[in-house]
């Protein structure tokens, strides 16, 4: 066991302010990797230390693995937190960690491999017995005519290397299969270096539902699951935190295969996997893993009084578990709601500029994760996301009403966001009654859109 | 509270002109005041994030960048400084114990190298892009150099 004593976060934003957060109280220093368009943000701030990793463009700043280990070596850090996104599951920075004697605060290289892949992931899902969405990978227009035949439309096409939602076409007809799988494979290639392809059956109408894998490569634990299902081209909008309305059969179903699939795999660190939810036909299907902390956790860390991160710095630092299954204890309801520096009336465009005004003053139950304050810049290179409000309540409906009102309390001023239609949500009927699944925004849009987004 | 007198603005103009400062933003009610000093916030080396859509108020400028001006103010370390083009390693010399590429006194082109940056075992030589005299040497030899960070200050001809 090495104990951790200076943490390099090759990250930004409000998951950098998080993880500082967690040091602060472990009593690790920190050193904060920053562009030049972040120098003066809330976490270049609270970092023990901050360094420019260089320009603005994601890719000559938090994507250059070298200038990242680089910083981390150069200011004595023992250890680097990558956050999500970025560097997050990225197999060259864990190499790179593991050649400089540098702890990578993350899954260990055989894992990341074994899940960074979607392809390679299905295959375990498949050995570890674990249910699939059936599909299959297309190297060529004949293969892809073949698995569509056998899955039948709609379907999607995925890239291999892609996530986050991004690298996904939906097929209707077997006329568009050509088109849209050259498509796929172009995109793919562009967007992450890696043109494949697979195809997967597009369930309808399914809920998004991931379970929390805790696991120091003995003990694999369950910190229940989260419930993604309301999401907007695939970018989850409000999670929370257990499930509603989820039969008790199919929640025990789903923990017990993510905990299989993570200890077929020996998985070490924090993880989280992913289910497809058919309430149809009452059944479930693997997804993915992912091998980070996730932009959702406070909802489970709400539920489970656990500190996710200070859980996955343990176990980097290679502490034994002592935590059982049954020292975790889920109580009560959160909800998640993101919000985003978007304008609602123009298409959800990115909305940068300047806060004049941030304030989130203390409420019963509710957590903010964010790295606003009054005269923040939100600019134009990266995530629009700026904010968490997260709520926590003895039931759903109070969880509910208490996210409604800390909407209402609370201010960020200065940029358009998308604050009004998590109001609108949170009022709304079908939302309330719980158990949406992942048609229900886009539905919910074209009904009140007009109305919500003016 | 009242608009600005000729006198005022006269007044702050003074001020300006015996302070340290290149820039000055004022705003008072409606009434705003930018001045700025000749050739300040002109270098090649000013921050791509100014160009950041910044609605209402402008970014604020970075005072650990170049400023060119051309002060009389000649003590140690006047000039214009030298930024590290990326974060690495720095070394000062060509090669351990050797003579440094650049050291105070001497003249350099734009293209003289004054510098190496190491990222990950590859060397990056860092050229002065200014011709002028080393009038101060920032940099440690063999520490961590962050993308921006001054590394020799040369008084530009």
């Amino acid at each position: 066991m090495t104990p951790i004593k200076r943490i390099f976060i090759a990250n930004r934003g409000e998951i950098a302010v998080r993880v500082i957060k967690t040091c602060r109280a472990l009593g690790i220093e920190t050193v904060l990797g920053v562009s030049e368009a972040d120098r003066d943000t809330l976490g270049a701030k609270l970092a023990t230390r901050a360094v420019c990793l260089g320009p603005a463009r994601a890719t000559e700043s938090y994507l250059s693995v070298g200038t990242v280990v680089e910083a981390a070596k150069g200011t004595g850090c023992d250890a680097i937190h990558p956050g999500y996104g970025f560097l997050s599951e990225n197999r060259a920075l864990a190499e790179a960690c593991a050649e400089e004697g540098i702890v990578f605060i993350g899954p260990d290289l055989p894992h990341l491999d074994a899940v960074g892949d979607k392809l390679t992931a299905r295959s375990h899902a498949e050995a570890a017995k674990v249910p699939l969405v059936p599909g299959g990978s297309a190297e060529t227009v004949e293969d892809a005519r073949k698995i569509a035949e056998e899955i039948g439309f709609p379907l999607l096409i995925k890239a291999v290397s892609g996530g986050g939602g991004r690298g996904m076409k939906r097929v209707d007809r077997m006329e568009d299969l050509e088109s849209q799988l050259d498509l796929a494979t172009s995109e793919a290639a562009a967007a992450f270096g890696d043109g494949r392809v697979y195809l997967e059956r597009f369930v309808t109408v399914g809920r998004h539902v991931e379970v929390q894998i805790l696991s120091d490569g003995e003990t694999v634990l369950h910190v229940g699951e989260r419930d993604c299902s309301v999401q907007r081209r695939y970018q989850k909008v409000i999670e929370e935190a257990p499930a509603p309305e989820l039969p008790k059969a199919l929640r025990d179903g789903l923990l017990a295969a993510a905990v299989k699939f993570a200890r077929h795999l020996g998985y070490r660190s924090l993880g989280t996997v992913e289910f497809l939810v058919d309430m149809e036909r009452q059944s479930f299907y693997f997804l993915e893993m992912n091998a980070r902390i996730q932009v959702e956790h406070p909802v489970t860390e709400m539920i489970s009084g656990l500190d996710l991160v200070a859980e996955q710095i343990a176990v980097a630092e290679g502490k034994p578990m002592t935590l059982t299954q049954d020292d975790i204890r889920l109580t009560g309801h959160a909800i998640e709601c993101r919000l985003n520096a978007e304008d609602l009336a123009h298409e959800f465009r990115p909305a940068p500029g300047r806060v004049t005004m941030a304030w989130f003053p203390p409420m019963e139950g509710l957590r903010v994760d964010t790295h606003m304050v009054p005269g923040a810049m939100i600019s134009p290179y990266y995530d629009s996301m700026i904010a968490k409000l997260i709520v926590h309540a003895a039931t759903r409906e109070e969880a509910m009403d208490r996210m409604l009102k800390a909407l209402d309390v609370c201010v960020l001023e200065g940029v358009k966001t998308n604050a009004p239609l998590h109001h609108a949500i949170l009022s709304e009927g079908e939302f309330r009654a719980g158990g949406v699944d992942t048609t229900y925004l886009p539905r919910f849009l074209e009904l009140h859109g007009a109305e919500v987004c003016q | 509270m009242s608009a600005l007198t000729r006198q005022d603005i006269n007044d702050i103009l003074a001020l300006v002109d015996q302070s340290d400062f290149d820039e000055l933003r004022l705003e008072i009610g409606d009434t705003k005041i930018e001045l700025r000093r000749r050739g300040a916030g002109q270098s090649g080396v000013a921050a791509p994030v100014a160009e950041a859509p910044a609605p209402q108020v402008a970014p604020t400028p970075k005072p650990s960048e170049a400023t060119p001006v051309a002060a009389p103010v000649v003590a140690s370390g006047g000039g214009s400084e030298v930024p590290a083009p990326l974060l690495g390693t720095y070394y000062s010399a060509p090669k351990p114990g050797a003579a440094p590429f650049v050291k105070v006194g001497d003249r350099v082109e734009p293209d003289t190298v004054i510098g190496i940056i190491e990222v990950m075992k590859l060397m990056n030589s860092v050229t002065a892009d200014v011709a002028g005299i080393v009038t101060a040497i920032h940099a440690e030899d063999g520490v961590l150099v962050e993308h921006g960070q001054a590394l020799i200050s040369v008084q530009p001809e």
